[in-house]
């Protein structure tokens, strides 16, 4: 068996290993997902192979990051989960459906086949409604009601854009699952007729576009960030957002390879645009530590999706090391806020303030954390954003026009908040504690990663990441 | 091919085009109970539509798509459905859509956008497959329009139903189409019913009622 | 000369067949509809009965009343018994057949109407210009919703002439379209806003709230009465026969092919008549009167059924 399919089953059969088997659950669930570190290791070393899960230089290293951040998820929920004081039955359906998460989300990313792809996509999608409401709240229900009908608003749009590129395909395919593979796909794009093509991305992309929480259909995102647990929030813009991004990416890919076809990178980048310049507006009015880093994902998705619009290798690279980054920093965030919240008893941005002194391996954590965010060196985003501004300048200047301050807009918002919760002098602790390793190991390796990937990114990294970005158009 | 006036052509766009009446049909309903009955009769009608093609395509697999389509969409949901709403106090079990004039406008307008769009474009395509992937996307998108314009939470569902049962219908309609995805999408959809029952009960426990409308005051924070 | 002839000839039948059977219908519904509720009923020739005494008395004109009053009935019954020469019944061909065409008997009846609505007006009572009122309004949703039916057909039969539709259809050359069926059902449904049955209005009330068609007459009486009572029964009868001629097209004769396929023809026709009356009449009876309010929503589904025919018509040629 493929690495990349013991990586999925593992995480399957921890999910029905959880649900039958509830005692231990938050030590096992960490023990499972430490366990797919090894797997995901080895697809990143020697991506390939063949089949429904395929991985290459594009999606290998997403799966090894969402292994990483999944481990410290689990690491965080460890503690955090205390804190909860849900009873068996709720402690049950959540650690069962984080892993059913997972492994619907290392399903997506590394599915060839679309109709795969849209599967995992969807079941990922249930589980994390699971995990969204289970603070069975007014205002959790609320969140994932939301979630639950605009999310399967988008995927049924995906699916029908999926079934038009299975339409086009098929003059041109054999029989059977190839007319579904994302490779078979793009290798007859040239052949294909470019109106079905077109019809095909325009619903991919805001159906997926649903998934990556890009305006205008981003509106549960920030609702599902705050109401559900803290490790859901992280795993959910570290990890879902990226597999709805590949999602599009593949898309993307296909209906570039035909000539006639329409250009779907002007999409890619007004979709982009919007996200950036409403979540930089957005931001400042935030009053909810939580919903602030779900307003800050929607923009660092925005950002994103402009880079893959701009497209090229350059613009590619920057779009690919965004994802990256911004995956470690957003949970490095959560982890950190989460963290707080529990000190504060409260998630409010007015109830956690002066973190820097009043517990400083958290508070410069999240100080660092909230820097990177905002697009300061030397961590990741300052990097892949500064190689935007670069491809953009060659390929389209006039998108530099609203991506510089729409940067700065939200990039300050980010610094002003950051400076609100960290500096300043503390407010009282609602329940005091040390800062336990549960919380400042996962924070501060994915400050380091996020450190490494900017300033020292290894050569094989290094390589992957141009491979990964010769891969799209 | 099958062509214009010929029996396989006609049957699927007749088949097709009640599925078609029946979504506005939905979004005209406003008994809960009428919408469940409607939601089955979609449903009975994809199964035909499916078993149809697969008659027509030679394709066996269908007509499983189709036995699971009936037993799934034409009983067991709005089964389901209906013994939910029926668990509602009387008042709720009528869900206004609002007023008809602008929402059948609406309707009107984007069933003309779907053809618009998706006749052009399939120009390529075979001719059944052609006629399917039209009608589907106008019930597509009034699926879509009945969860907007919906406050009920099983009203919502029931549009999210009506977009999956466009879908198959889209799905049946391209020959060769790998059955991977038809059965998983009918296994899926009725997970997503059943979760959905889960919060329409969960929503009628904590507040007495399914209006999501009544959410809106717990929103922690106005965007 | 022989094909003039039996044109000819067959145009004079059609009329009188058109005028006898028009009271017989009404006839029909109204015993069939008093049966299924469980009363005798006026026996069948009560329709002619009461028209023969209307007629033998003087009428009674409101004080303000206009010429319009007057004229209005006459106008009224001659453009419905036009339009009744337009529509084909037992037999193709007839001598008026190539100025059958649907919009010029839509326009027909719908000058009879703006003479009822009209008459309405004129005697200057509450109740008449209510009931102008409404019917205007429902006008306004019927009428849209019969022209864009009138649309499909003739996009189906490539020509606007009901003759020329009947003929196609007789012969099954428009396949099986889920567009006639939405046209169908919406011409249905404007059939019975047109003839005032319910449950858009009730012909057997005279309730202030609903009505709508009756409001309209309260002040005619004698002669003008009998003539819109006629009016009204041939207009039931035209489109009845209109809505046979275009989906129960079986079994009309060609004018030139003799007496007795004219008589077969005939036969047939006077069945198709009375099953569509005698289903008038079930329909009736099983469903409720709706309340005036939710009209506009009934002849907006109509017009919805029409659009959406147009619609998937378009879809279909536009795939040819």
């Amino acid at each position: 068996m493929s690495a990349a399919g013991a990586l999925v089953l593992l995480h399957l059969l921890g999910a029905g290993l959880l649900a039958a088997w509830p005692a231990r659950a938050a030590l096992l669930n960490l023990l499972l997902c430490g366990a797919a570190l090894v797997p995901a290791a080895m697809i990143l070393a020697a991506p390939g192979g063949e089949g429904w899960l395929r991985a290459d230089a594009l999606n290998a290293p997403f799966v090894m990051l969402s292994a990483i951040i999944g481990f410290g998820a689990a690491l965080f929920s460890l503690e955090d989960v205390r804190g909860e004081g849900f009873d068996a039955r709720r402690l049950r359906s959540y650690h069962a459906a984080f892993q059913g998460f997972l492994a619907a989300n290392h399903a997506a990313l590394l599915s060839d086949n679309l109709g795969i792809l849209w599967v995992a996509i969807e079941a990922g999608t249930l589980a994390s409604v699971v995990m969204v409401g289970v603070h069975r709240t007014p205002a959790a229900i609320e969140a994932a009601w939301k979630f639950f009908v605009l999310c399967g608003f988008g995927i049924a749009l995906a699916l029908f854009g999926i079934i038009v590129l299975a339409l086009a395909g098929a003059p041109h395919l054999p029989e059977g699952g190839a007319r579904l593979s994302a490779a078979a796909l793009r290798a007859a794009a040239a052949r294909m007729d470019p109106a079905l093509l077109d019809l095909g991305f325009v619903f991919l992309l805001v159906g997926f576009g649903t998934k990556a929480g890009l305006v205008p259909l981003h509106s549960w995102l920030p609702d599902a960030h705050a109401e559900g647990p803290t490790p859901i929030a992280a795993v959910l813009s570290g990890l879902l957002l990226n597999a709805a991004m590949l999602a599009i990416l593949r898309g993307q890919a296909i209906v570039a390879a035909n000539e006639a076809a329409l250009s779907p990178g002007g999409f890619l980048i007004a979709m982009g645009l919007a996200s950036l310049l409403l979540a930089g507006v957005t931001l400042w009015r935030r009053r909810d530590a939580k919903r602030l880093l779900g307003w800050s994902s929607i923009e660092h998705m925005g950002i994103a999706a402009i880079a893959f619009g701009l497209g090229g290798p350059a613009g590619n690279a920057a779009g690919l090391l965004h994802l990256w980054g911004h995956a470690l920093l957003k949970s490095a965030a959560f982890f950190a806020i989460g963290r707080a919240a529990r000190l504060k008893g409260d998630q409010r941005m007015d109830a956690i303030g002066g973190l820097a002194r009043s517990h400083p391996p958290l508070g410069w954590g999240l100080v660092l954390a909230m820097a990177g965010l905002a697009g300061l060196p030397p961590l990741g985003l300052f990097v892949s954003e500064w190689w935007l501004a670069g491809a953009a300048a060659q390929a389209a200047p006039w998108v530099l026009a609203p991506l510089l301050p729409g940067l700065l807009v939200a990039g300050l918002a980010l610094l002003h908040a950051m400076q609100r919760l960290c500096l300043g002098p503390p407010t009282p602790d609602a329940a005091p504690g040390p800062a336990r390793p549960s919380t400042l190991l996962p924070l501060w390796t994915n400050l380091a990663l996020a450190l490494v990937i900017a300033l020292a990114l290894p050569a094989p990294l290094a390589a992957l990441l141009r491979e990964g970005a010769g891969l799209l158009p | 091919m099958t062509g214009l006036g010929e029996l396989g052509y006609d049957v699927a766009h007749l088949l097709g085009g009640a599925m078609l009446l029946v979504s506005f049909v939905l979004l005209a309903q406003r008994r809960l109970e009428a919408v469940t009955g409607a939601l089955a009769l979609q449903g009975v009608l994809l199964a035909l539509a499916a078993a149809w093609q697969g008659h027509v395509q030679g394709a066996g697999q269908l007509l499983l798509t189709a036995g699971i389509a009936l037993a799934a969409k034409g009983v067991g949901i709005p089964l389901v459905l209906r013994r939910m709403a029926a668990a509602l106090p009387p008042a709720q079990r009528a869900d206004a859509p609002g007023p008809l004039a602008p929402v059948m406008l609406g309707a009107v307008a984007l069933v003309a956008l779907a053809f618009l769009l998706a006749v052009p474009a399939t120009r390529g395509a075979p001719v059944l497959a052609r006629v399917d992937i039209a009608i589907a996307l106008a019930i597509l998108l009034l699926g879509a329009l009945m969860m907007v314009t919906r406050r009920g939470a099983l009203a919502q569902v029931a549009g999210l139903l009506t977009m999956e049962n466009g879908l198959i219908l889209a799905a049946v309609g391209v020959a060769g189409m790998p059955l991977v995805v038809e059965i998983s999408t009918a296994g899926l959809v009725l997970v997503v019913a059943v979760i959905a029952g889960v919060f329409a009960r969960q929503l009628g426990e904590r507040f007495g009622a399914q209006d999501t409308a009544l959410l809106d005051r717990h929103r922690g924070e106005r965007r | 000369m022989m094909a003039l002839l039996g044109a000819l000839l067959t145009q004079l039948l059609h009329a009188a067949l058109l005028l006898a059977a028009a009271p017989l219908l009404l006839g029909l519904t109204r015993a069939a509809k008093a049966r299924l509720t469980g009363r005798r009923g006026p026996p069948l020739l009560q329709p002619w009965r009461d028209t023969l005494r209307l007629l033998r008395k003087r009428p009674l004109l409101a004080e303000p009343s206009s010429g319009v009053t007057r004229a209005a009935p006459y106008l009224a019954l001659s453009a419905t018994l036009l339009a009744g020469l337009l529509v084909p019944g037992f037999a193709q061909g007839m001598i008026l057949a190539p100025f059958a065409d649907l919009l010029l008997i839509a326009g027909l009846l719908g000058l009879a109407r703006a003479a009822l609505v009209l008459a309405g007006h004129d005697a200057g009572t509450a109740f008449g210009g209510l009931g102008a009122g409404r019917e205007t309004a429902f006008a306004a949703f019927a009428e849209p919703a019969l022209l864009v039916s009138v649309l499909v057909l003739a996009l189906l039969a490539g020509s606007a002439n009901l003759d020329a539709i009947a003929a196609l259809f007789r012969e099954g050359g428009q396949g099986l379209r889920v567009s006639l069926l939405f046209v169908a059902l919406a011409l249905c449904a404007v059939a019975l806003a047109e003839n005032a049955r319910v449950p858009v209005d009730n012909p057997a009330t005279h309730l202030e709230l609903t009505m709508v068609h009756e409001a309209m007459l309260l002040e005619a009486s004698a002669r003008h009465l009998a003539l819109w009572e006629a009016q009204a029964a041939l207009k039931l009868v035209v489109w009845l026969a209109l809505l046979a001629a275009v989906f129960l097209p079986f079994g009309m004769a060609p004018a030139g092919a003799g007496p007795l396929s004219w008589l077969i023809g005939a036969a047939l026709w006077g069945v198709k008549l009375a099953a569509l009356g005698l289903a008038l009449a079930v329909f009736e009876s099983a469903i409720a009167k709706m309340r005036v309010f939710r009209v506009p929503e009934f002849l907006g589904a109509a017009l919805l059924l029409a659009l959406l025919a147009a619609a998937l018509l378009f879809v279909s040629t536009g795939l040819a």
